[in-house]
């Protein structure tokens, strides 16, 4: 069993402070969904933990199964469990996705020892299958002129490769059609288990019909101000952001 | 130490000493025709006049002058071995030169000899198919900045590769070509001439190697393609000579009616490597693409000078030259597309991209465009940027460390290029030699 502990995390992009002393522990087997109106944070808080260098801690930690991954490089703390599911995957023209998910692979083995290509095409092909990804995906390049669904549904094939032990998803749904939606969401449902935490982030409730989460947080100003169950989805999906808002400053008042 | 050496000019001939001359002609089989003979002292008596480049000089703008030397060379003498270069691919015939000489050779098939494709050396093609040769071998004038170092290769040429391919042959495996310089001195001058007659198609390997990187070698090499009617002809060149070589080589293409030429050059190996490409468009419909694709080390200079020139209607050419600099190499690109007055309904394009893995890399570009017919549709350009670092990131995000992921970047950079290749072997063995470039 796993844990991600944030607390009290602090993160500023230049001078300016985006997340404002964020504290959230997710278990393996649990699926935490982060709701919250656009510039709030919520992309911020996935790239800060993935270690994007645009970003800057400046207070709180995150701990990995109790060790701080603040100080490692981001490839170190994908070799450590944690994925990041982008909203927007960058296009990498001349690397097929077969070699692009080798040398993910091959990273994560011993200095000197070699992958197993044949057990890797066998490994990534029922991946395949169960994603119901064409083969002919292989030998394309990364992303690159992908639809928005082909890129989702790479995301998804690169979790169900790289097997983490956190998945954080920045705004999966966005740009997906209903039948796109449907096809990444099962994709995480199969991955879903006991072997596996999950951050979801989004703007919309539609995601949280398809994914059911275990817990939902509204996200404001940097801030979680509310956490629930999926019940809470649905309420802010009835009465929308301006709630949380006028509820917020009835508090603090 | 006396004033006059410090002050002294440059040897106008350093190594390659009159006394070196008459040796090299000495050495030659005395079958060799007189005008060869001839040609060759005459091209000597040019080299010995002519000055070397200068910092003035706009064909050598950006060039590293000072390193330029024809001292400290030796015409070196044959060996008994030479290193074990796998190709990757299979070959329809090879020719293996070391130190100007053949060395060893793999024969065509019975089949296509009696189908009359030719794979010989030079000393054996001027005899045995003297007019194919002497129309062809080094016709072109050099125009690209080289006179001196085109006038040396001819007057030291001693023997390199013959390729012809008679009328509607067309062959599915390459030809391979392998030059070696061997020896901590050595100075070579290889030449590969490639004929294709009317609708013949032939691919030809040529791989330039040195023994180790430590050989501060010297080579003045050329080649000439000569497509005729309807013939395709696909080269590629590896050269990757000793990282202490100076080198300079100069290809001459020559492309008639509705005739193809694809060209790719990988450039690895040298100190100061440059390579001239000229590539003449001489009757409608022919077309030339122009590869090339350069990893730059420090303590490396890669010079490449490309003219393309459009001589009839409805010809096409295509240039994509790619390099990834890292340390503190240097590159430069001059490119010059020249489209003749009657030359309509051109279709040109030029383009230099530069990939900087390091700050301290230098990449020169000059692209150039001299029109003259009005009615043509030309591009060029010339760009240079740095890894992107959300791509880095991406692939960083997915637990590959920061170098590891670089590279990956570079091999998809030059992917396009090798893309453009239709033999899959080759597109392989070509990746895996850049691979093992990156890995030393």
């Amino acid at each position: 069993m796993s844990s991600l502990v944030i607390h009290d995390l602090h993160v500023s992009i230049g001078e300016k402070p985006i997340v404002k002393g964020l504290t959230l522990t997710i278990n393996s087997g649990e699926v935490h969904a982060i709701m919250g109106p656009n510039g709030t944070g919520k992309s911020t808080l996935s790239k800060a933990i993935a270690g994007h260098p645009d970003y800057t801690i400046t207070g709180g930690d995150v701990l990995l199964d109790g060790v701080s991954i603040l100080s490692q490089e981001a490839d170190e703390r994908a070799r450590a469990g944690i994925f990041l599911a982008f909203q927007y995957p960058s296009e990498i023209p001349g690397v097929s996705i077969a070699n692009f998910l080798r040398a993910a692979q091959q990273a994560r083995m011993a200095e000197g020892e070699e992958l197993d290509a044949s057990a890797y095409y066998k490994r990534l092909y029922s991946k395949m299958d169960l994603l119901k990804i064409d083969r002919k995906f292989t030998s394309r390049s990364v992303n690159e002129g992908f639809s928005g669904g082909e890129k989702k549904r790479c995301e998804i094939l690169q979790m169900a490769m790289l097997e983490p032990k956190f998945a954080l998803m920045d705004e999966t749904d966005s740009g997906l059609d209903i039948d796109a939606l449907r096809i990444v969401a099962d994709g995480v449902n199969t991955m879903r288990g006991p072997n596996l935490g999950v951050l979801l982030i989004t703007h919309y409730q539609r995601l949280l019909d398809y994914i059911v989460p275990d817990h939902v947080h509204v996200m404001y100003d940097g801030r979680i101000v509310k956490s629930g169950d999926k019940s809470l989805a649905l309420e802010l999906e009835a009465k929308g952001y301006d709630w949380i808002k006028k509820e917020l400053a009835a508090t603090t008042a | 130490m006396s004033a006059t050496t410090l002050t002294a000019p440059p040897s106008l001939v350093g190594s390659f000493t009159p006394e070196a001359f008459a040796a090299h002609l000495a050495s030659l089989p005395p079958t060799l025709p007189a005008w060869w003979i001839a040609r060759k002292r005459a091209a000597y008596a040019r080299f010995a006049a002519l000055p070397l480049p200068s910092r003035t000089d706009e064909l050598w703008r950006f060039s590293s002058i000072g390193t330029l030397t024809l001292d400290g060379f030796t015409l070196p003498a044959a060996v008994t071995s030479v290193p074990h270069a796998p190709s990757g691919i299979p070959q329809a015939a090879k020719l293996v030169f070391a130190n100007g000489r053949l060395f060893s050779r793999q024969p065509l098939s019975a089949e296509l000899s009696a189908r009359g494709v030719i794979v010989d050396t030079l000393q054996n093609a001027l005899v045995q198919h003297e007019t194919l040769v002497r129309e062809h071998l080094l016709a072109q004038p050099p125009k690209l900045g080289s006179p001196k170092f085109a006038a040396l290769h001819e007057a030291f040429l001693a023997d390199g590769a013959f390729i012809s391919v008679p009328r509607d042959v067309q062959l599915d495996l390459p030809i391979g070509i392998f030059a070696y310089a061997l020896g901590a001195t050595a100075a070579v001058f290889p030449h590969t001439l490639v004929v294709a007659g009317e609708n013949a198609r032939v691919s030809v390997v040529e791989y330039f190697g040195s023994g180790d990187d430590t050989e501060a070698q010297f080579a003045a090499g050329a080649n000439d393609l000569y497509a005729g009617h309807g013939a395709q002809i696909a080269y590629i060149g590896k050269q990757s000579w000793s990282r202490r070589a100076l080198s300079f080589q100069s290809n001459s293409t020559v492309v008639r009616r509705d005739a193809r030429v694809q060209s790719l050059n990988l450039h690895l190996g040298g100190r100061q490597a440059r390579h001239e490409s000229l590539s003449q468009l001489a009757a409608p419909g022919a077309f030339s693409e122009m590869l090339a694709l350069t990893v730059a080390e420090t303590g490396q200079e890669f010079d490449q000078r490309t003219l393309q020139i459009h001589q009839a209607p409805n010809t096409k050419s295509d240039l994509l030259y790619k390099n990834a600099l890292r340390g503190t190499a240097k590159t430069i690109f001059s490119g010059l597309i020249v489209v003749d007055p009657d030359a309509q309904k051109t279709d040109a394009y030029q383009s230099n991209r530069n990939l900087m893995l390091s700050d301290d890399a230098e990449a020169c570009s000059l692209p150039g465009l001299e029109i003259q017919a009005n009615d043509v549709r030309c591009t060029h350009g010339a760009t240079s940027s740095r890894i992107d670092p959300e791509q880095e990131f991406y692939l960083q995000s997915r637990g590959i460390a920061k170098e590891a992921a670089d590279e990956l970047l570079t091999f998809g950079f030059f992917e396009e290029v090798l893309n453009r290749l239709v033999n899959d072997d080759l597109h392989e063995a070509l990746r895996t030699l850049i691979q093992t470039k990156f890995k030393q």
